[in-house]
């Protein structure tokens, strides 16, 4: 919403200065975007006369001339300056325009400087208004009439200081996009006086020769009224100079009087309304629902069709206007026009925000009518309306014609002082509480307030209590401390889900990974590789193709992110990212993923040899490292029934039963070439949530047993199949005597080859440690023997494995 | 100068002159052994008259003893100066490189969420998630967003698909975290103090805006908690995130469906040369929206408005990791850029606390 000073103080009497009227705008809830003030761009540009102009010694076509200026302005001192000039018109005597050394020209971009000019002195610029920006003037410089002011500021000469100011109106004030809204609210802060706004009815003449009707699905609902009049005789040319400056500061092109008028309404006092060129419309006109299908050439140039349900104005013939948001093009008033329907009407606003939104047209017209216009003001606007064409226009208007009435917007809230205490924290006596509500319009009776009919957003009593602290300013508001809501050390506020999330997050940066976040929506090509892609988390409007389905998994993303950096010379990658990963379009059908990737080799090149590629052995390291600090179980099991994007062979799921904790892996190597990453490429996702809950919860730890008995290590080397894992012998071994074994470790393992030449074709040797503790007495050599051949015996029936030589 | 002067006087000094412990070990069998000098001495004493034998026995004895221990002093001696010479050959060059190591961190959004929650834990807030597909319901509606309002226009929001056939109203990725109130409210009734922080999403893709970013939302509801209250929360917040001795905040009325009154929220500040400085100067920056929670909105969470009432607000959390931070540019955020989480991240035991002070 844009306006100008002068517009403002037609309807606000007042001597603020225009710093503080925009702070009060602000601090009321019409943040300032922007202010034009043309005193601060052209204020040091003044009038001034030329005392003599001579040639230049040392060039044709320049001139040499005294100027005589008027640095403090007319009522201070004049001063001489010499100033070089290239102008035809640099005359003796000329009345010009004079910015002095120091001056910024928005029209060159050049800060004016102290100057030598061909060997002569030259201190200032004689302008055009091409150099003030003013027109585009520049076949001299400016010329006044010989009586011009001498001395004064250009602008205030040209009558063209006036400056614009935007504010942005919430969508909850629809008077805030009018001028006098505006106005209302800085009275009511106390920055002036509200000028009243007197409305004389215009007689009618005549009888309108257009009639109009509301069609019975419409009445009382998307149009309660629906006025207007016809004004015969007029005059439509270009509208009066002020008017169209006034138009085009706040941006809006002048078109012709008539049409001008309407807009100067709808900026002036949110009364969007329109006119027709009686002669290009048939019989009376009709305000119904659109069967759909219509078509209408709109004011845009542009043609628009309409669906059942949508508002239109018809005339007998064909439809003429999309009620409340443009006006058809065929209808439309020219310079020939010389009789006019004025029409002025109070729309729906939801059916006009559906009907907008629905054909994408933007009006200043549906803007307002879709937050709401004043409706009690529609038969008081068209008055005024009228009044001002006959003024401007000349003709003779109509008796007013009528379908509907005002709707009945009266309600009333209790007003209690008091709330303002309890809810904002400001003391603010009663009396002056309820002269602001009077200010803004509101009316009492008793201790019932009722709210002005341009208030649609006041609905309550809280809005009261709004209005009164609005206006009063918050910025006094003074901060009043919360007391604890119990008294003491505060108690621990995170969830267990949420101080896992925290824990996996630090344990994976700790394991020197680098935390991403990346876009939790990603290309359908790259979700349907992970499992994802389906209908149901497909994003119905994406901002770009790369962002068109929810994410199934947090790896994509990662691997993205790694081929970019790969892409900048990085290539040993470890990257991790904690989120959300989405299984269904239902709120909720989310869950909380932690994934590592590794990309590369393990460390630099060094002179210890400590590079070497990532393998699958890295990522489960780094997978049971994160499961542990979450609190999963020292022993869980590992499977093989790992979704396709990873490495059939070289990838597990560690899980507990049928809960899956974590899959790990090397990435498939499909899935590398898809997403562009050069590998190798192991990865980890944990599934935080699954991990089971410790039973009882308690700080105590269970008692320490330590055992003064020396504990025997036994190493076993077997002879195994080669497909055989080790976590089979490891189990069997360990529960060989569950009492006696503290634990069992696969300390080597001697595969390939050279293995299948030692022992056999498809075998493999893994050697364990097995490490004994005994409970109550030093084991000597029999008990030891007893327990190894058990071990033997019960690796070698689970697993088929056989002693190595 | 007695015999056992000469004596003394010939061994101490081969022990001295003893090049390595092979001669010092013929030295100590010449003097000490079976058939060594002293020892030979020592046996001569049982043939001596018992004055004799007390005095020489006396003396010879001490003897032994200097020389055994001059022995054992030397060879300690031998064996230090053979050590060191043996270290020295194992001398390696130790300006080269430790064994590397890779350094993690933790990403910007993460460290401010922790920050944000040391702070209101103090403050007894609790932290409350919801889904980041919402029901339009909860977007919207319940937060006195009605489906026709140009409020919900201005939210740019994306859409989830609907099926055929599926006639609800479309899902949506959450626009803000404000729903988050609604179900808290109705998980947790009320007296109710949470901050919510998480993903939102807006369709809007500029040099200052991605389709998706973080926000922090609170509520706080009791039977009197006021807008000053608000205040001293958000003056109390700020401070202590910027980690500022005194901090200055400006309210400025404003809208927004969901609270009444409502206010927009600056800070006071200042930019020399680039570099923004909290709670000094002449500057205003905006930093967040809030206001008292609207009638509406309670009776949505079913939290009955003529008992309770309270405060809600919401600010990017994108927003002010780069205010505090000097972070330039909210894109490079979800870019994964290595060059930027090596710069911008945080080493994962900075973990932010009260006690010893947010950021290191």
């Amino acid at each position: 919403m844009k306006f100008t000073l002068s517009w403002l103080k037609d309807h606000l009497e007042t001597e603020a200065p225009l710093d503080e009227i925009v702070t009060a705008l602000t601090d009321l809830g019409h943040e300032v975007e922007g202010v034009e003030d043309p005193a601060k761009v052209l204020g040091a540009f003044r009038t001034c006369r030329v005392i003599e102009a001579q040639p230049h010694p040392n060039a044709d076509r320049l001139r040499l001339c005294r100027v005589e200026t008027w640095p403090d302005g007319p009522d201070g001192p004049s001063e001489e300056v010499q100033v070089v000039c290239g102008a035809p018109n640099a005359r003796t005597g000329l009345v010009g325009v004079f910015a002095p050394v120091g001056t910024h020209v928005p029209g060159t971009g050049v800060d004016l400087k102290p100057g030598v000019i061909r060997g002569v002195e030259s201190n200032g610029m004689l302008c055009s208004e091409r150099e003030l920006m003013l027109s585009d003037d520049h076949d001299g410089i400016i010329d006044l009439p010989p009586d011009a002011p001498l001395g004064v500021r250009f602008i205030d000469y040209k009558g063209v200081n006036d400056p614009v100011i935007e504010v942005k109106i919430t969508p909850n004030r629809p008077d805030g996009l009018g001028v006098r809204g505006l106005a209302r609210d800085l009275a009511a802060r106390g920055l002036g006086t509200f000028r009243p706004l007197p409305i004389e009815p215009v007689p009618g003449r005549f009888p309108s020769s257009v009639s109009v009707t509301i069609a019975p699905e419409l009445k009382g609902k998307g149009c309660p009224i629906f006025a207007g009049r016809t004004i015969r005789g007029v005059k439509n040319g270009p509208s009066p100079d002020w008017l169209q400056a006034r138009l085009r500061a706040v941006g809006l092109r002048p078109i012709s009087a008539l049409v001008d008028i309407t807009n100067y309404f709808t900026i002036g006092l949110n009364r969007p309304l329109h006119v027709f060129d009686v002669a290009r419309i048939k019989g009376g006109l009709r305000i119904h629902a659109a069967e759909g299908g219509e078509e209408l050439l709109a004011l845009d140039g542009k043609s628009y069709t309409v669906r059942a349900g949508q508002m239109l104005i018809s005339d007998e013939e064909q439809p003429e206007s999309l009620a409340g948001i443009m006006g058809g093009e065929l209808s439309g008033c020219t310079e020939e026009t010389t009789e006019v329907f004025l029409e002025s009407a109070y729309w729906d606003p939801i059916t006009i925000a559906a009907t907008g939104r629905a054909l994408k047209i933007v009006s200043d017209a549906r803007y307002r009518f879709e937050r709401g216009v004043d409706p009690a003001f529609t038969l008081p606007g068209l008055e005024l309306a009228t009044r001002m064409i006959l003024d401007l226009c000349g003709g003779e208007a109509s008796e007013v014609v009528m379908d509907g009435a005002v709707p009945d917007t009266s309600r009333a809230y209790r007003f209690d002082p008091k709330r303002v205490v309890s809810l904002v924290g400001m003391d603010i006596p009663a009396a002056e509480q309820r002269a602001t509500l009077e200010a803004l319009g509101f009316t009492f009776d008793g201790e019932m307030a009722a709210p002005p009919s341009w208030r649609p957003d006041v609905q309550g009593e809280a809005d009261l209590v709004e209005e009164i602290a609005r206006v009063a300013s918050l910025t006094k508001l003074k901060g009043k401390p919360l007391p604890r809501a119990q008294a003491g050390v505060p108690k621990p506020i995170l969830t267990t889900l949420q101080v896992r999330e925290q824990t996996a997050r630090r344990t994976l940066a700790a394991l020197g990974y680098n935390e991403c976040v990346t876009y939790s929506f990603i290309d359908e090509a790259a979700a349907r590789l992970f499992g994802g892609g389906s209908e149901a988390v497909r994003v119905e409007n994406p901002i770009s193709s790369e962002m068109t389905h929810l994410r199934p998994d947090l790896l994509p993303g990662l691997l993205r992110a790694a081929a970019r950096n790969q892409a900048r010379g990085f290539a040993d990658i470890a990257l991790c990212e904690i989120g959300p990963v989405f299984a269904g379009g239902e709120p909720g059908e989310q869950q909380l993923q932690a994934t590592g990737l590794l990309v590369g080799a393990v460390a630099p090149r060094d002179p210890f040899g400590s590079r070497r590629p990532v393998d699958v052995y890295d990522a489960k390291a780094d997978a049971e490292a994160v499961l542990a600090a979450v609190g999963a179980p020292a022993r869980m099991q590992i499977s093989r029934k790992v979704p396709g994007w990873w490495h059939l062979g070289r990838s597990g799921i560690v899980g507990l039963g049928p809960n899956v904790l974590a899959t790990f892996g090397e990435v498939h190597p499909r899935i590398l070439r898809e997403m562009d990453v050069k590998g190798p490429a192991v990865a980890f996702t944990v599934l935080v949530a699954n991990v089971p809950l410790p039973k009882v919860k308690t700080p105590t730890r269970p008692a320490l047993k330590l055992s003064d008995l020396q504990a025997v290590e036994r190493d076993f080397a077997f002879v195994v199949d080669a497909s055989v894992e080790a976590l089979a012998l490891v189990n069997a071994a360990q529960g060989a005597d569950k009492a006696l074994i503290e634990s069992v470790r696969v300390f080597d393992q001697f595969a390939g080859e050279k293995a299948e030449a030692q022992m056999g074709p498809g075998k493999k040797s893994l050697a364990l440690t097995v490490r004994l503790l005994p409970t109550d007495r030093t084991l000597n050599d029999k008990d030891i023997e007893a327990v190894s051949a058990k071990i033997v015996e019960k690796v070698s029936k689970a697993t088929g494995a056989t002693l190595r030589g | 100068m007695t015999a056992l002067d000469t004596l003394r006087g010939k061994y101490i000094e081969a022990i001295a002159s003893a090049a390595d412990e092979a001669a010092l070990e013929e030295v100590r069998l010449a003097a000490l052994g079976k058939k060594g000098e002293i020892s030979l001495k020592m046996r001569e004493l049982g043939q001596m008259s018992p004055e004799e034998r007390q005095t020489t026995g006396a003396a010879l004895n001490r003897l032994r003893d200097e020389i055994d221990a001059s022995l054992r002093a030397r060879k300690q001696g031998l064996a230090d100066a053979a050590l060191d010479a043996r270290l020295k050959t194992e001398w390696l060059d130790v300006t080269l490189p430790g064994r590397p190591r890779r350094m993690g961190t933790i990403h910007p959004v993460s460290q401010v969420m922790a920050e944000l929650t040391a702070i209101f834990a103090d403050m007894g807030f609790a932290v409350a998630e919801g889904p980041q597909v919402e029901s339009d319901w909860f977007n919207f509606d319940a937060l006195n967003i009605p489906p026709e309002h140009p409020a919900r226009q201005e939210h740019d929001t994306f859409f989830m698909a609907r099926a055929e056939g599926d006639d609800r109203p479309p899902h949506v990725l959450r626009t803000h975290t404000s729903p988050v109130q609604i179900r808290a409210m109705q998980a947790q009734g009320a007296p109710i103090r949470v901050i919510a922080p998480g993903r939102v999403y807006r369709m809007d893709m500029d040099q200052t805006h991605t389709p998706m970013f973080h926000q922090v939302e609170g509520l706080a509801i009791d039977r009197d908690i006021s807008m000053a209250n608000l205040k001293w929360v958000l003056e109390e917040f700020c401070r202590a995130f910027f980690e500022v001795p005194s901090v200055e905040l400006r309210f400025r009325a404003s809208h927004f469906p969901f609270t009444e009154p409502s206010a927009e929220v600056d800070i006071r500040c200042s930019w020399e040369g680039g570099q923004l400085k909290i709670g000094e100067g002449d500057g205003w920056l905006e930093i967040l929206g809030s206001g008292m929670v609207h009638p509406k909105v309670l009776a949505a969470g079913g939290v009955n408005p003529d008992e309770w009432q309270g405060f809600a607000f919401g600010m990017g959390i994108d927003r002010i990791a780069m205010l505090k931070y000097g972070i330039p540019d909210l894109r490079a955020f979800f870019e994964s850029d290595l060059r930027w989480l090596r710069h911008y991240g945080f080493a994962a035991l900075d973990m932010p606390d009260l006690a010893g002070g947010l950021s290191r």
